[in-house]
Protein backbone atom coordinates (compact mmCIF):
# COMPACT_ATOMS: atom_id res chain seq x y z
CA UNK A 1 0.00 0.00 0.00
CA UNK A 2 1.41 3.47 -1.09
CA UNK A 3 1.19 6.91 0.98
CA UNK A 4 -2.21 8.49 0.90
CA UNK A 5 -1.25 11.41 -1.19
CA UNK A 6 -4.20 13.85 -1.90
CA UNK A 7 -4.12 16.58 0.25
CA UNK A 8 -3.70 19.60 -2.19
CA UNK A 9 -2.75 22.12 1.06
CA UNK A 10 0.02 24.12 1.01
CA UNK A 11 1.84 22.56 4.26
CA UNK A 12 4.44 19.78 3.70
CA UNK A 13 3.39 16.31 3.23
CA UNK A 14 6.21 14.25 4.42
CA UNK A 15 7.87 15.26 7.79
CA UNK A 16 11.18 13.60 9.43
CA UNK A 17 12.73 15.05 12.46
CA UNK A 18 15.65 13.82 11.86
CA UNK A 19 15.89 15.14 8.40
CA UNK A 20 17.67 18.21 8.53
CA UNK A 21 19.44 20.54 5.84
CA UNK A 22 21.64 23.25 7.22
CA UNK A 23 19.57 25.48 9.18
CA UNK A 24 19.60 28.45 7.26
CA UNK A 25 18.99 26.66 3.88
CA UNK A 26 15.74 24.94 5.79
CA UNK A 27 14.51 28.38 6.99
CA UNK A 28 14.94 29.59 3.18
CA UNK A 29 12.93 27.00 2.26
CA UNK A 30 10.12 27.14 4.41
CA UNK A 31 9.77 30.74 3.67
CA UNK A 32 9.61 30.33 0.15
CA UNK A 33 6.52 27.82 0.76
CA UNK A 34 4.77 30.44 3.00
CA UNK A 35 5.40 33.76 0.73
CA UNK A 36 1.05 33.81 0.82
CA UNK A 37 1.42 33.84 4.71
CA UNK A 38 4.25 36.51 4.28
CA UNK A 39 1.58 38.71 2.18
CA UNK A 40 -1.30 38.00 4.92
CA UNK A 41 1.31 39.42 7.83
CA UNK A 42 2.38 42.95 5.52
CA UNK A 43 -1.99 43.15 5.14
CA UNK A 44 -2.86 41.99 8.56
CA UNK A 45 -0.25 44.77 10.06
CA UNK A 46 -1.06 47.52 7.90
CA UNK A 47 -4.82 47.15 7.72
CA UNK A 48 -4.97 46.68 12.04
CA UNK A 49 -3.18 50.10 11.87
CA UNK A 50 -5.51 51.98 10.57
CA UNK A 51 -8.28 50.33 10.89
CA UNK A 52 -9.86 52.73 13.44
CA UNK A 53 -8.57 55.67 12.88
CA UNK A 54 -10.10 58.57 10.94
CA UNK A 55 -6.99 59.84 8.58
CA UNK A 56 -6.43 55.98 7.93
CA UNK A 57 -3.42 55.40 6.01
CA UNK A 58 -2.82 59.10 5.48
CA UNK A 59 -1.53 58.99 9.18
CA UNK A 60 1.77 57.36 7.25
CA UNK A 61 2.13 60.38 5.66
CA UNK A 62 0.92 63.41 7.92
CA UNK A 63 3.37 62.01 10.85
CA UNK A 64 6.99 62.80 9.67
CA UNK A 65 5.29 65.61 8.20
CA UNK A 66 4.47 67.00 11.62
CA UNK A 67 7.81 66.25 12.84
CA UNK A 68 9.66 68.42 10.15
CA UNK A 69 7.21 70.89 10.96
CA UNK A 70 8.22 71.29 14.47
CA UNK A 71 11.78 70.49 13.75
CA UNK A 72 12.39 72.89 11.08
CA UNK A 73 10.16 75.54 13.13
CA UNK A 74 12.71 75.04 16.53
CA UNK A 75 16.50 74.52 14.53
CA UNK A 76 16.13 77.33 12.26
CA UNK A 77 15.58 79.19 14.56
CA UNK A 78 17.90 78.23 16.65
CA UNK A 79 21.06 77.14 14.39
CA UNK A 80 20.01 79.84 11.63
CA UNK A 81 19.75 77.07 9.29
CA UNK A 82 17.91 77.82 5.71
CA UNK A 83 14.34 76.60 6.58
CA UNK A 84 13.47 75.14 3.12
CA UNK A 85 16.84 73.29 2.86
CA UNK A 86 16.53 72.14 6.01
CA UNK A 87 13.00 71.01 6.11
CA UNK A 88 13.78 68.50 2.97
CA UNK A 89 17.11 67.09 4.97
CA UNK A 90 15.46 66.76 7.48
CA UNK A 91 12.39 65.04 6.12
CA UNK A 92 14.24 63.37 3.92
CA UNK A 93 16.27 61.70 6.98
CA UNK A 94 13.23 60.99 8.85
CA UNK A 95 11.54 58.71 6.16
CA UNK A 96 14.40 56.28 5.76
CA UNK A 97 15.68 56.21 9.86
CA UNK A 98 11.41 55.63 10.37
CA UNK A 99 11.80 52.77 7.71
CA UNK A 100 15.11 51.14 9.19
CA UNK A 101 13.75 51.95 13.10
CA UNK A 102 9.80 50.75 12.43
CA UNK A 103 10.68 47.48 10.89
CA UNK A 104 13.39 46.41 13.14
CA UNK A 105 11.23 47.12 15.92
CA UNK A 106 8.56 45.28 14.68
CA UNK A 107 10.74 42.30 13.79
CA UNK A 108 11.05 41.22 17.28
CA UNK A 109 7.69 42.62 18.62
CA UNK A 110 6.06 40.18 15.83
CA UNK A 111 8.30 37.53 16.88
CA UNK A 112 7.12 37.41 20.66
CA UNK A 113 4.14 38.86 21.30
CA UNK A 114 1.96 37.94 18.12
CA UNK A 115 -0.21 36.25 20.50
CA UNK A 116 2.40 33.95 21.33
CA UNK A 117 1.76 32.16 17.79
CA UNK A 118 5.48 30.73 16.89
CA UNK A 119 4.29 27.79 20.39
CA UNK A 120 1.13 27.51 19.15
CA UNK A 121 0.90 26.53 14.90
CA UNK A 122 4.04 25.55 13.04
CA UNK A 123 5.58 28.29 10.52
CA UNK A 124 8.73 29.72 9.30
CA UNK A 125 9.93 31.60 12.28
CA UNK A 126 11.96 34.61 9.87
CA UNK A 127 8.42 35.29 8.61
CA UNK A 128 7.54 37.88 11.04
CA UNK A 129 10.91 39.43 10.44
CA UNK A 130 10.15 39.54 6.61
CA UNK A 131 6.65 40.76 7.33
CA UNK A 132 8.17 43.50 8.85
CA UNK A 133 10.48 44.77 6.65
CA UNK A 134 7.79 44.60 4.02
CA UNK A 135 5.37 46.24 5.97
CA UNK A 136 8.41 48.95 6.50
CA UNK A 137 8.64 49.15 2.68
CA UNK A 138 4.66 49.92 2.27
CA UNK A 139 4.96 52.68 4.84
CA UNK A 140 8.00 53.59 3.58
CA UNK A 141 6.59 54.25 -0.27
CA UNK A 142 3.69 55.82 1.14
CA UNK A 143 6.13 58.41 2.83
CA UNK A 144 7.47 59.32 -0.50
CA UNK A 145 4.35 61.12 -1.71
CA UNK A 146 4.89 64.10 1.00
CA UNK A 147 8.40 63.96 0.47
CA UNK A 148 7.85 65.05 -3.48
CA UNK A 149 4.64 67.42 -2.62
CA UNK A 150 7.03 69.39 0.27
CA UNK A 151 9.46 69.61 -2.46
CA UNK A 152 7.43 70.83 -4.98
CA UNK A 153 5.96 73.40 -2.25
CA UNK A 154 9.64 74.33 -1.40
CA UNK A 155 10.07 75.28 -4.61
CA UNK A 156 13.06 72.49 -4.96
CA UNK A 157 11.21 69.61 -6.99
CA UNK A 158 12.98 66.13 -6.88
CA UNK A 159 15.18 64.98 -9.32
CA UNK A 160 15.74 61.37 -8.86
CA UNK A 161 18.09 59.32 -10.05
CA UNK A 162 15.13 56.79 -10.78
CA UNK A 163 17.09 53.65 -11.81
CA UNK A 164 18.92 53.83 -8.63
CA UNK A 165 15.50 54.30 -5.97
CA UNK A 166 14.98 50.90 -5.82
CA UNK A 167 18.50 49.70 -5.47
CA UNK A 168 19.07 52.09 -2.58
CA UNK A 169 15.82 51.27 -1.52
CA UNK A 170 16.60 47.36 -1.38
CA UNK A 171 20.18 47.76 0.81
CA UNK A 172 18.30 49.57 3.21
CA UNK A 173 15.97 46.69 3.38
CA UNK A 174 18.54 44.13 3.30
CA UNK A 175 20.29 45.94 6.44
CA UNK A 176 17.06 46.34 8.39
CA UNK A 177 16.25 42.93 7.78
CA UNK A 178 19.96 41.61 9.16
CA UNK A 179 19.79 43.83 12.36
CA UNK A 180 15.63 42.92 12.58
CA UNK A 181 17.31 38.98 12.50
CA UNK A 182 19.51 39.44 15.04
CA UNK A 183 17.94 41.35 17.72
CA UNK A 184 14.52 39.08 17.39
CA UNK A 185 16.83 35.99 17.51
CA UNK A 186 18.19 37.82 20.60
CA UNK A 187 14.73 38.79 22.44
CA UNK A 188 13.59 35.49 22.64
CA UNK A 189 16.14 34.45 25.09
CA UNK A 190 16.10 37.72 26.74
CA UNK A 191 13.47 40.03 28.00
CA UNK A 192 15.05 42.66 28.25
CA UNK A 193 16.81 43.30 24.53
CA UNK A 194 13.37 44.82 23.17
CA UNK A 195 14.05 47.62 25.67
CA UNK A 196 17.49 47.85 25.30
CA UNK A 197 17.26 48.06 21.79
CA UNK A 198 15.04 51.06 21.74
CA UNK A 199 17.41 53.21 24.04
CA UNK A 200 20.20 52.13 21.38
CA UNK A 201 18.03 52.99 18.74
CA UNK A 202 17.43 56.65 19.89
CA UNK A 203 21.05 57.39 20.48
CA UNK A 204 21.89 55.57 17.26
CA UNK A 205 19.53 58.28 15.65
CA UNK A 206 21.01 61.15 17.65
CA UNK A 207 24.91 59.87 16.28
CA UNK A 208 23.53 59.41 12.67
CA UNK A 209 22.87 62.92 10.71
CA UNK A 210 19.42 63.00 10.48
CA UNK A 211 18.13 65.97 11.76
CA UNK A 212 21.12 67.69 11.72
CA UNK A 213 23.28 68.45 8.56
CA UNK A 214 26.08 67.01 8.51
CA UNK A 215 28.41 70.51 8.65
CA UNK A 216 27.50 70.80 12.29
CA UNK A 217 29.89 68.10 13.39
CA UNK A 218 32.99 68.73 14.22
CA UNK A 219 35.21 67.41 11.40
CA UNK A 220 36.85 65.43 14.10
CA UNK A 221 33.49 63.65 14.64
CA UNK A 222 32.85 63.69 10.81
CA UNK A 223 35.55 61.02 10.45
CA UNK A 224 33.62 58.91 12.51
CA UNK A 225 30.72 58.62 10.52
CA UNK A 226 32.19 56.13 7.93
CA UNK A 227 31.88 53.92 10.34
CA UNK A 228 28.00 54.09 11.49
CA UNK A 229 26.51 52.24 8.68
CA UNK A 230 22.86 53.82 9.30
CA UNK A 231 24.36 57.36 7.97
CA UNK A 232 25.99 55.62 4.23
CA UNK A 233 21.96 54.37 4.26
CA UNK A 234 20.23 57.83 4.71
CA UNK A 235 22.79 59.66 2.72
CA UNK A 236 22.22 56.98 0.22
CA UNK A 237 18.73 57.70 0.19
CA UNK A 238 19.59 61.53 -0.24
CA UNK A 239 21.93 61.39 -3.24
CA UNK A 240 19.37 59.24 -5.00
CA UNK A 241 16.43 60.86 -4.27
CA UNK A 242 16.90 64.54 -3.11
CA UNK A 243 19.71 65.47 -4.43
CA UNK A 244 19.34 63.47 -7.81
CA UNK A 245 23.11 62.69 -7.84
CA UNK A 246 24.67 58.95 -8.26
CA UNK A 247 26.49 58.41 -4.74
CA UNK A 248 30.09 57.89 -4.27
CA UNK A 249 31.78 54.88 -4.95
CA UNK A 250 32.81 54.83 -0.76
CA UNK A 251 29.19 55.53 -0.04
CA UNK A 252 27.83 52.39 -2.28
CA UNK A 253 30.15 50.36 -1.01
CA UNK A 254 29.63 50.89 2.84
CA UNK A 255 26.09 50.13 2.06
CA UNK A 256 26.47 47.30 0.22
CA UNK A 257 28.83 45.51 2.93
CA UNK A 258 26.95 46.91 6.05
CA UNK A 259 23.47 45.40 3.96
CA UNK A 260 25.29 42.07 3.29
CA UNK A 261 27.31 41.50 6.44
CA UNK A 262 24.02 42.71 8.39
CA UNK A 263 22.01 39.94 6.34
CA UNK A 264 24.56 37.09 6.41
CA UNK A 265 25.03 37.48 9.95
CA UNK A 266 21.29 38.44 11.08
CA UNK A 267 20.27 35.16 9.34
CA UNK A 268 22.86 32.70 10.33
CA UNK A 269 22.12 34.10 14.18
CA UNK A 270 18.74 33.66 14.00
CA UNK A 271 18.37 30.51 11.85
CA UNK A 272 20.60 28.75 13.99
CA UNK A 273 18.32 28.36 17.05
CA UNK A 274 14.95 28.73 14.76
CA UNK A 275 13.89 25.15 15.86
CA UNK A 276 13.77 26.19 19.63
CA UNK A 277 12.46 29.52 19.75
CA UNK A 278 9.10 27.85 20.38
CA UNK A 279 10.08 26.15 23.52
CA UNK A 280 10.64 29.52 24.99
CA UNK A 281 7.34 31.62 24.24
CA UNK B 1 22.28 13.10 16.44
CA UNK B 2 22.74 12.30 12.38
CA UNK B 3 22.54 15.31 9.87
CA UNK B 4 22.08 12.95 7.27
CA UNK B 5 18.82 10.59 7.19
CA UNK B 6 18.59 7.17 5.96
CA UNK B 7 14.83 6.18 5.11
CA UNK B 8 12.82 4.42 8.01
CA UNK B 9 12.58 0.49 7.80
CA UNK B 10 8.81 -0.11 6.85
CA UNK B 11 8.11 -3.02 9.02
CA UNK B 12 8.27 -5.83 7.05
CA UNK B 13 4.74 -7.79 5.30
CA UNK B 14 2.35 -4.77 7.14
CA UNK B 15 0.95 -1.17 6.22
CA UNK B 16 2.96 1.47 6.31
CA UNK B 17 1.89 3.48 9.40
CA UNK B 18 1.48 7.13 8.84
CA UNK B 19 2.97 7.81 11.95
CA UNK B 20 5.82 6.55 13.82
CA UNK B 21 7.25 7.91 16.66
CA UNK B 22 10.29 6.32 18.23
CA UNK B 23 12.17 7.19 21.23
CA UNK B 24 10.73 10.26 21.54
CA UNK B 25 11.56 12.75 24.65
CA UNK B 26 10.47 16.26 24.73
CA UNK B 27 12.71 18.64 27.28
CA UNK B 28 12.03 21.53 28.50
CA UNK B 29 14.54 23.23 30.23
CA UNK B 30 13.13 25.89 32.85
CA UNK B 31 16.14 28.32 34.20
CA UNK B 32 15.88 27.39 38.28
CA UNK B 33 15.62 31.07 38.88
CA UNK B 34 14.19 33.07 36.29
CA UNK B 35 16.64 34.72 34.35
CA UNK B 36 15.52 37.26 31.86
CA UNK B 37 17.65 39.92 31.76
CA UNK B 38 20.76 39.58 29.75
CA UNK B 39 22.77 41.16 32.24
CA UNK B 40 22.10 38.77 34.99
CA UNK B 41 22.65 36.02 32.02
CA UNK B 42 25.82 37.81 31.78
CA UNK B 43 27.01 38.02 35.11
CA UNK B 44 25.71 34.26 36.40
CA UNK B 45 27.39 33.23 32.98
CA UNK B 46 30.66 34.41 33.85
CA UNK B 47 30.24 33.14 37.33
CA UNK B 48 28.70 29.31 35.60
CA UNK B 49 26.21 29.51 37.85
CA UNK B 50 23.26 28.98 35.20
CA UNK B 51 21.46 26.62 36.51
CA UNK B 52 18.72 24.72 34.28
CA UNK B 53 15.95 22.53 35.92
CA UNK B 54 15.48 19.97 33.18
CA UNK B 55 11.66 18.74 32.78
CA UNK B 56 10.73 16.07 30.69
CA UNK B 57 7.47 16.52 29.28
CA UNK B 58 7.69 13.54 27.04
CA UNK B 59 9.84 10.54 27.98
CA UNK B 60 11.38 7.50 25.47
CA UNK B 61 7.39 7.05 24.06
CA UNK B 62 7.12 4.87 21.06
CA UNK B 63 4.13 4.99 18.83
CA UNK B 64 2.95 4.12 15.39
CA UNK B 65 -0.31 5.55 14.09
CA UNK B 66 -1.84 3.22 10.53
CA UNK B 67 -3.80 4.97 7.81
CA UNK B 68 -7.47 4.96 8.83
CA UNK B 69 -6.42 4.91 12.55
CA UNK B 70 -7.89 6.71 15.50
CA UNK B 71 -5.07 6.67 18.24
CA UNK B 72 -6.50 7.92 21.35
CA UNK B 73 -4.63 9.54 24.26
CA UNK B 74 -5.49 9.60 27.65
CA UNK B 75 -3.33 10.48 30.94
CA UNK B 76 -3.80 13.44 33.62
CA UNK B 77 -2.80 16.99 33.47
CA UNK B 78 0.81 16.97 32.51
CA UNK B 79 1.07 13.76 31.59
CA UNK B 80 2.23 15.38 28.25
CA UNK B 81 -0.69 14.87 26.05
CA UNK B 82 -0.18 18.07 24.61
CA UNK B 83 3.34 18.11 24.11
CA UNK B 84 3.15 14.74 21.96
CA UNK B 85 0.16 16.32 19.79
CA UNK B 86 2.62 19.66 19.40
CA UNK B 87 5.79 17.36 18.46
CA UNK B 88 3.19 15.82 15.85
CA UNK B 89 2.54 19.21 14.66
CA UNK B 90 5.85 20.20 14.26
CA UNK B 91 5.56 23.50 16.79
CA UNK B 92 8.34 21.45 18.86
CA UNK B 93 10.96 20.03 17.76
CA UNK B 94 12.00 16.60 19.22
CA UNK B 95 14.89 17.09 21.78
CA UNK B 96 15.75 13.25 21.61
CA UNK B 97 14.07 10.58 19.10
CA UNK B 98 12.22 10.74 15.72
CA UNK B 99 8.94 11.74 14.62
CA UNK B 100 7.87 10.80 10.82
CA UNK B 101 4.53 11.76 9.58
CA UNK B 102 4.32 10.12 5.56
CA UNK B 103 1.06 12.89 5.26
CA UNK B 104 -0.38 16.09 5.50
CA UNK B 105 -1.35 17.26 8.73
CA UNK B 106 -4.31 19.28 9.70
CA UNK B 107 -3.78 20.76 13.54
CA UNK B 108 -7.02 21.18 15.64
CA UNK B 109 -5.20 22.10 18.91
CA UNK B 110 -5.80 25.39 19.04
CA UNK B 111 -8.00 26.97 17.00
CA UNK B 112 -8.09 30.28 15.54
CA UNK B 113 -4.35 31.10 16.58
CA UNK B 114 -3.54 34.10 14.84
CA UNK B 115 -6.94 35.55 14.62
CA UNK B 116 -7.23 38.82 14.67
CA UNK B 117 -10.54 41.06 16.34
CA UNK B 118 -10.22 43.51 13.97
CA UNK B 119 -9.83 41.94 11.18
CA UNK B 120 -13.27 41.08 9.09
CA UNK B 121 -14.41 37.60 9.43
CA UNK B 122 -13.19 37.47 5.65
CA UNK B 123 -9.61 39.18 6.19
CA UNK B 124 -9.05 36.40 8.96
CA UNK B 125 -10.03 33.54 7.04
CA UNK B 126 -7.39 34.16 4.50
CA UNK B 127 -4.75 35.23 7.57
CA UNK B 128 -5.34 32.01 9.74
CA UNK B 129 -5.79 29.65 6.07
CA UNK B 130 -1.89 31.11 5.02
CA UNK B 131 -0.71 30.20 8.56
CA UNK B 132 -1.86 26.76 8.32
CA UNK B 133 0.30 26.68 4.84
CA UNK B 134 -2.38 27.69 2.36
CA UNK B 135 -1.97 29.75 -0.39
CA UNK B 136 -4.49 32.37 -1.72
CA UNK B 137 -5.74 29.85 -4.59
CA UNK B 138 -6.14 27.24 -2.10
CA UNK B 139 -8.62 29.44 -0.11
CA UNK B 140 -10.46 31.36 -2.77
CA UNK B 141 -11.49 27.51 -3.76
CA UNK B 142 -12.65 27.13 -0.28
CA UNK B 143 -14.05 30.13 0.88
CA UNK B 144 -17.50 29.62 -0.18
CA UNK B 145 -17.44 26.05 1.16
CA UNK B 146 -15.61 27.77 4.51
CA UNK B 147 -18.45 30.34 5.08
CA UNK B 148 -21.04 27.90 4.29
CA UNK B 149 -19.44 25.09 7.26
CA UNK B 150 -19.08 27.81 9.81
CA UNK B 151 -22.72 29.32 9.01
CA UNK B 152 -21.74 32.83 9.40
CA UNK B 153 -22.60 34.40 5.94
CA UNK B 154 -24.11 37.21 7.67
CA UNK B 155 -21.12 37.86 9.62
CA UNK B 156 -18.55 37.55 7.75
CA UNK B 157 -17.79 41.10 6.72
CA UNK B 158 -17.95 42.43 10.26
CA UNK B 159 -14.85 42.55 12.52
CA UNK B 160 -14.05 39.74 14.54
CA UNK B 161 -14.01 41.50 17.46
CA UNK B 162 -17.98 41.60 17.49
CA UNK B 163 -18.21 37.39 17.06
CA UNK B 164 -19.16 35.53 19.73
CA UNK B 165 -16.79 33.23 20.94
CA UNK B 166 -18.40 30.26 19.38
CA UNK B 167 -19.11 32.17 16.38
CA UNK B 168 -15.39 32.38 16.60
CA UNK B 169 -14.49 28.91 17.18
CA UNK B 170 -16.85 27.89 14.39
CA UNK B 171 -14.95 29.96 11.71
CA UNK B 172 -11.90 28.51 13.39
CA UNK B 173 -12.59 24.68 12.77
CA UNK B 174 -13.95 25.34 9.28
CA UNK B 175 -11.06 27.25 8.01
CA UNK B 176 -8.40 24.36 9.73
CA UNK B 177 -10.84 21.13 8.34
CA UNK B 178 -11.76 23.05 4.89
CA UNK B 179 -9.72 20.05 3.08
CA UNK B 180 -8.84 16.68 3.70
CA UNK B 181 -5.19 15.63 5.39
CA UNK B 182 -3.59 12.77 6.34
CA UNK B 183 -3.71 13.12 9.96
CA UNK B 184 -5.90 15.23 12.15
CA UNK B 185 -4.55 16.42 15.64
CA UNK B 186 -7.71 17.10 17.62
CA UNK B 187 -7.72 18.28 21.60
CA UNK B 188 -11.17 17.05 22.54
CA UNK B 189 -10.78 20.43 25.32
CA UNK B 190 -11.78 22.52 22.32
CA UNK B 191 -15.39 21.94 22.10
CA UNK B 192 -17.12 23.80 19.14
CA UNK B 193 -20.61 25.64 19.18
CA UNK B 194 -23.75 24.15 21.09
CA UNK B 195 -24.28 20.90 20.93
CA UNK B 196 -25.95 20.36 17.67
CA UNK B 197 -22.78 22.04 16.32
CA UNK B 198 -20.42 19.71 17.95
CA UNK B 199 -22.33 17.12 15.91
CA UNK B 200 -22.04 18.27 12.89
CA UNK B 201 -18.13 18.88 13.58
CA UNK B 202 -17.91 15.13 14.56
CA UNK B 203 -19.90 14.10 10.91
CA UNK B 204 -17.08 16.07 9.14
CA UNK B 205 -14.14 14.33 10.81
CA UNK B 206 -16.08 11.05 10.10
CA UNK B 207 -16.30 11.53 7.03
CA UNK B 208 -12.46 12.44 6.65
CA UNK B 209 -11.85 9.07 8.22
CA UNK B 210 -14.16 7.54 5.80
CA UNK B 211 -11.87 8.74 2.73
CA UNK B 212 -8.97 7.09 5.13
CA UNK B 213 -7.49 10.01 7.23
CA UNK B 214 -5.82 9.05 10.48
CA UNK B 215 -6.67 10.93 13.98
CA UNK B 216 -4.42 11.63 17.05
CA UNK B 217 -7.08 12.37 19.56
CA UNK B 218 -6.30 13.77 23.02
CA UNK B 219 -8.92 13.35 26.17
CA UNK B 220 -9.52 13.95 29.67
CA UNK B 221 -12.15 12.07 29.23
CA UNK B 222 -11.50 8.63 28.47
CA UNK B 223 -15.64 8.40 28.37
CA UNK B 224 -15.35 10.08 25.31
CA UNK B 225 -12.88 8.15 23.50
CA UNK B 226 -14.43 4.49 23.83
CA UNK B 227 -16.39 5.27 20.52
CA UNK B 228 -14.42 6.73 18.27
CA UNK B 229 -11.10 5.30 18.89
CA UNK B 230 -9.33 2.54 17.16
CA UNK B 231 -6.74 2.14 20.29
CA UNK B 232 -5.71 4.11 23.14
CA UNK B 233 -2.11 5.35 24.66
CA UNK B 234 -1.52 5.81 28.49
CA UNK B 235 0.53 8.80 29.12
CA UNK B 236 1.63 9.53 32.79
CA UNK B 237 4.30 12.20 33.54
CA UNK B 238 5.98 12.23 30.21
CA UNK B 239 6.24 8.17 30.07
CA UNK B 240 4.16 5.66 27.92
CA UNK B 241 2.30 3.46 30.79
CA UNK B 242 0.25 0.94 28.60
CA UNK B 243 -0.62 1.31 24.59
CA UNK B 244 -3.08 -1.07 22.89
CA UNK B 245 -7.00 -1.89 22.77
CA UNK B 246 -9.26 1.15 23.72
CA UNK B 247 -11.05 -1.40 27.19
CA UNK B 248 -7.30 -2.71 28.17
CA UNK B 249 -5.74 0.84 28.68
CA UNK B 250 -8.47 1.97 29.94
CA UNK B 251 -9.01 -0.79 32.57
CA UNK B 252 -5.86 -0.33 33.56
CA UNK B 253 -6.08 3.47 33.68
CA UNK B 254 -8.72 3.15 36.04
CA UNK B 255 -6.84 1.25 38.17
CA UNK B 256 -4.41 3.40 38.49
CA UNK B 257 -6.55 6.59 38.67
CA UNK B 258 -9.42 5.50 41.00
CA UNK B 259 -11.57 6.59 42.48
CA UNK B 260 -12.98 8.04 38.84
CA UNK B 261 -15.89 6.11 38.62
CA UNK B 262 -16.62 7.71 35.24
CA UNK B 263 -13.46 6.06 33.48
CA UNK B 264 -14.32 3.00 35.52
CA UNK B 265 -18.01 2.83 33.82
CA UNK B 266 -16.69 3.35 30.49
CA UNK B 267 -13.84 0.69 31.32
CA UNK B 268 -15.97 -1.97 31.74
CA UNK B 269 -18.96 -0.33 29.08
CA UNK B 270 -15.71 -0.90 26.87
CA UNK B 271 -14.79 -4.09 27.83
Amino acid sequence: MTVIDTAPAGNRRYYDSAERAAPWLEELSGLMRYRFLIRQLVARSIKTRYKRSVLGVAWTMVSPLLTMLVLTLVFSQIFRFQAADYALHVLSGLVLWNFFAQSTVGAMNDLMWSGGLIGRIYLPKSSFAVAAVGTGLVNLGLALVPLGLIALALGQPLNPVWWAVPLVIALSAAFALGVGLLVSSLSVYFQDVAPTYEVLLTAWLYLTPVIYPVSLLPPGLAAWLKLNPMHAHVELFRDVVLRGVVPSAELVVMGLVSAAGALALGWWAFTRKARDYAYQV
Amino acid sequence: MPTRSRPWPAPSGSVVPLVEVSGLSVRYRVPRERVASFKEFAIRWLKRRVAYQDLWALRSVDLTVGPGEILGVVGRNGAGKSTLLKVLARVLHPTEGRVVVRGSIAPLLELGAGFHAELTGRENVYLYGALLGYDKRDLDARFAAIVDFAELWDFIDAPLRVYSSGMISRLGFAVATCDYADLYLIDEVLAVGDAAYQEKCRQRLITYRDQGASSVVVSHDPGSLTQVCDRLVWLDEGREMRTGPVGDVLEAYAARTLPLSSITRAASAAA
